[in-house]
């Protein structure tokens, strides 16, 4: 579980949308012979609970500190669990309702490391990433605050480490 | 030095970068913060907002922080990516 490895690690941080299908391939590519599971997330733009009429967001982030606040999410997770890959492609910009945000692809030997890879490094990235969402209705725009929610989901893996 | 404001704080202090050519006599963030906050009742208000995350040189850190000419600090609010 917690043998110590150097996974190859992609990071793209566009505006531009992304293929879940190339996102996908460049995985299977990454370790071929040992490859024996992928695990991938996508988060959308959806209309939110606390908001209705949400037609769309608009995303900041800090170049630079974005990108090695990921580098340093992925090298944790290599702390705890075996894989050979990671790509995560994190939209910023002005996106409609539905459209893709992220994308967090993991590839290991085995499911249970690549699920729980992915789903941490989805959770820090929620809460440690330097990335703003800002939502856009009819009557404006309103920047979205940080959830308690996701604080708890990042504390979770805390605990499960101790 | 150079001084990054995002998102929501950008838009209240309606600005996103500044440099200073000097220290201003600070030592510490705190001194960089208690500066910024002596220009008026924005910064004042901006600044006091205790969820602010500070970070020198692109890592996440604290008041006590020290600081040279050549580094790049940046004051936002708590993340909501993803």
């Amino acid at each position: 579980m917690s043998t110590k490895n150097t996974p190859k690690c992609t990071i793209r941080i566009q505006e531009h949308d992304f293929s879940l299908d190339a996102a996908y391939q460049q995985l299977r590519q990454l370790s071929p012979e040992k490859t024996g599971a992928i695990c991938t997330f996508t988060g959308l733009v959806r209309d939110y609970g606390d908001k209705e009429g949400v037609t769309g967001l608009y995303l900041e982030h800090y170049p630079g500190m974005t990108e090695s606040s990921l580098q340093k999410i992925v090298d944790q997770a290599a702390q705890k669990w075996q894989f050979d890959g990671v790509h995560i492609i994190h939209r910023v910009g002005r996106l409609l309702l539905s459209e893709q945000i992220v994308f967090v692809g993991v590839c290991s030997s085995h499911r249970t490391d690549a699920f729980s890879t992915c789903e941490f490094i989805m959770d820090y990235l929620k809460t440690e990433a330097p990335f703003w969402k800002k939502e856009i209705d009819e009557s404006g725009s309103e920047w979205v605050e940080a959830k308690q929610s996701d604080q708890a989901r990042r504390e979770k893996w805390c605990d499960d480490s101790a | 030095m150079k001084i990054l404001f995002f998102a929501s704080l950008r838009e209240q202090l309606q600005t996103g970068e500044e440099h200073w050519p000097d220290l201003k006599n600070c030592l510490t963030v705190a001194d960089v913060k208690n500066k910024l906050m002596s220009r008026g009742e924005l910064w004042s208000k901006a600044l006091s907002n205790t969820q602010l995350i500070i970070s020198v040189n692109q890592e996440v850190s604290n008041l006590n922080t020290a600081i040279a000419l050549e580094d790049e600090l940046a004051f936002f609010p708590p993340v909501t990516g993803g």
